[in-house]
C-alpha cells in the first residue's frame, strides 16, 4: 500500500493544501500527517488497524458503513475516520470501548438487516463482511432480523446479483462510475428501502450502459455480486487492479 | 456544447407536446448540463403528474446523465412520482407529532377499506395515497392534505368518510 491516499476523485478537497503537514496523537502514539490526508490513511501508515467496509484503496470516501468510526477528544460525536481529515493536535481514538461497543452494534445492524445467512451463500470465506465479524468478535446479533424479500437477478449472462446479501457499501457504484466510467450502478429509493440497481431499475442483462466487465463483481465485499458458474471455493474477489489506478489517479492529481 | 446538442438529437423524440417544450425550455436555460437534472424533472412531475419511464430516459439523454442516476433522483425524492396519481390526492403526515398522534392508525384503517398502501392508487385510479415527513402543521396533528387542502385533528371516522364520498364520486365532498 502506498502512504500517499487521498480524498481522491470527485470527492477531492481544494480546501486543504497537500503539502502543510501536522502532528497529532492517535492511540497516544505521535504521528504525523499531511493535511489533505484522512484519520484512516494516517492510522494504517502507521500500522494502526480500523476495520472499514465501504473503503477500498482506488475508489472514492464514501463513508457509508461507519465501522470505521473513531473518538476524537473533545467531539461529543463518533467520526467516520475514512472522511475525517487529520487537524493539528488532535487526539484520536480508534479502540476505546465506547468505540468498540458501537462498531459491534453497527456490524450487527448491518447483519440483521439483509439475508446474511453464510452457509449457502457463494461468498462463504471469501467475504469482508464475514470477516469483519470474526474481527470484531461478533458471537451473535442483538437486534431482530428483519428477513426482508428480495429478488436475485441472474439475467445477466455472466454475473448475478442478490440483494439479499447487498450491504450498500456503494463499491459497484463507485468502481463503475469512477473507474470502468459506465455508471450501470446507482442506488434507488432512501433509508431502510434503498436498493443497488442497474440503469433503469431493469434486469442487469438488459441494462444497455453495462459493459460487462466484472469490476462491480471483484469489489463485492460480500455475496451480492457473484459470477456465474463458480463454486463457493473458487468465488475469490480479484482486486490487483485497484492500486494500479490509484497510483494513475495521484498522477493526474500532481 | 455541441456534444450535449448531439445527445439531445439522439434522444427519442417525444411528441410536439406544449408539455414537452416547458421540458425542452428548462433544460435549454441550463445549458444542457447534468446538474440541471433535477430541475428539469421537477418541470416534467409538474407537467405530467409523474415521470414515465420515456421521460426519464429522455431527460437522461438530453443533460448526459447516467439513466441508473436519474432513475435514483427520481426515487429518493418523495415529490417525484413514477406511477400517473389517482384522480384525488390523499396525504398524511407521518412527522413526529403526527405519528404521535395516531397517523399510523390511519394509514391501516385506510388500507384496510382501500386497500391501499402508501405511495399507491386504487384500481379505480380515484384516489393516490401518499405520506410527508411533516407538513408543518404540528399543532394541528395528526394532519393530512386532501386534494391540496390542508385538514387537521384528523380522526380515522373523519378520514375513511372524505375518501369514501371521493370512491362515490361525491362532488360536494
Amino acid at each position: 500500500m502506498t502512504p500517499t491516499e487521498t480524498l481522491t476523485g470527485k470527492r477531492h478537497r481544494t480546501d486543504v493544501n497537500p503539502m502543510r503537514v501536522l502532528t497529532l496523537k492517535m492511540d497516544g502514539q505521535d504521528v504525523s500527517a499531511r493535511e489533505d490526508e484522512t484519520l484512516l490513511t494516517v492510522a494504517r501508515q502507521n500500522g494502526i488497524r480500523i476495520p472499514t467496509l465501504c473503503h477500498l484503496n482506488g475508489l472514492s470516501e464514501r463513508g457509508a458503513c461507519r465501522l470505521c468510526i473513531v473518538e476524537i477528544k473533545g467531539q461529543a460525536r463518533l467520526a467516520a475516520a475514512c472522511v475525517t481529515l487529520a487537524r493539528q493536535d488532535m487526539e484520536v481514538s480508534t479502540r476505546s470501548p465506547r468505540v468498540l461497543e458501537f462498531r459491534r452494534r453497527i456490524l450487527e445492524l448491518i447483519f440483521s438487516e439483509r439475508n446474511h445467512i453464510c452457509a449457502v451463500c457463494v461468498s462463504n470465506g471469501h467475504c469482508d463482511l464475514q470477516d469483519l465479524a470474526v474481527e470484531l468478535g461478533m458471537t451473535h446479533v442483538r437486534y431482530e432480523y428483519m428477513y426482508p424479500r428480495h429478488e436475485v437477478d441472474a439475467s445477466h449472462p455472466r454475473f448475478s446479483v442478490d440483494h439479499n446479501r447487498c450491504v450498500l457499501c456503494l463499491r459497484c457504484v463507485r468502481v463503475c462510475d469512477e473507474v470502468e466510467g459506465a455508471h450501470t450502478w446507482d442506488i434507488m429509493r432512501r433509508g431502510i428501502a434503498a436498493r443497488v440497481i442497474t440503469d433503469m431499475n431493469q434486469p442487469w442483462g438488459t441494462a444497455a450502459s453495462c459493459t460487462g466487465c466484472g469490476k462491480c463483481v471483484e469489489v463485492c465485499p460480500t455475496g451480492a455480486l457473484s459470477e456465474k458458474g463458480r463454486s463457493v471455493a473458487e468465488m475469490k474477489k480479484g482486486r490487483e487492479f485497484l492500486p494500479y489506478l490509484q497510483m494513475m489517479r495521484r498522477d493526474e492529481l500532481h | 456544447m455541441p456534444t450535449a446538442r448531439r445527445a439531445a438529437d439522439a434522444a427519442p423524440k417525444p411528441s410536439e407536446d406544449r408539455r414537452w417544450r416547458l421540458v425542452n425550455r428548462t433544460m435549454r436555460l441550463h445549458g444542457h448540463k447534468p446538474d440541471a437534472l433535477i430541475e428539469t424533472l421537477h418541470v416534467v412531475q409538474e407537467s405530467f403528474g409523474f415521470l414515465d419511464e420515456e421521460s426519464l430516459r429522455y431527460v437522461a439523454a438530453a443533460l448526459q446523465v447516467p439513466l441508473s442516476r436519474v432513475y435514483a433522483v427520481a426515487t429518493f425524492y418523495h415529490y417525484f412520482s413514477l406511477k400517473p396519481p389517482g384522480v384525488h390526492t390523499c396525504v398524511i403526515c407521518l412527522g413526529t407529532a403526527c405519528y404521535i398522534g395516531g397517523a399510523s392508525g390511519i394509514l391501516e384503517h385506510i388500507q384496510e377499506t382501500h386497500g391501499i398502501a402508501p405511495g399507491e392508487t386504487t384500481a379505480d385510479q380515484q384516489i393516490s395515497l401518499v405520506t410527508a415527513r411533516c407538513l408543518g402543521s404540528c399543532g394541528l396533528a395528526p394532519a393530512g392534505v386532501f386534494d391540496g387542502e390542508v385538514a387537521g385533528k384528523l380522526k380515522p371516522e373523519t378520514v375513511l368518510d372524505k375518501l369514501g364520498r371521493w370512491a362515490r364520486h361525491d362532488h360536494d365532498a
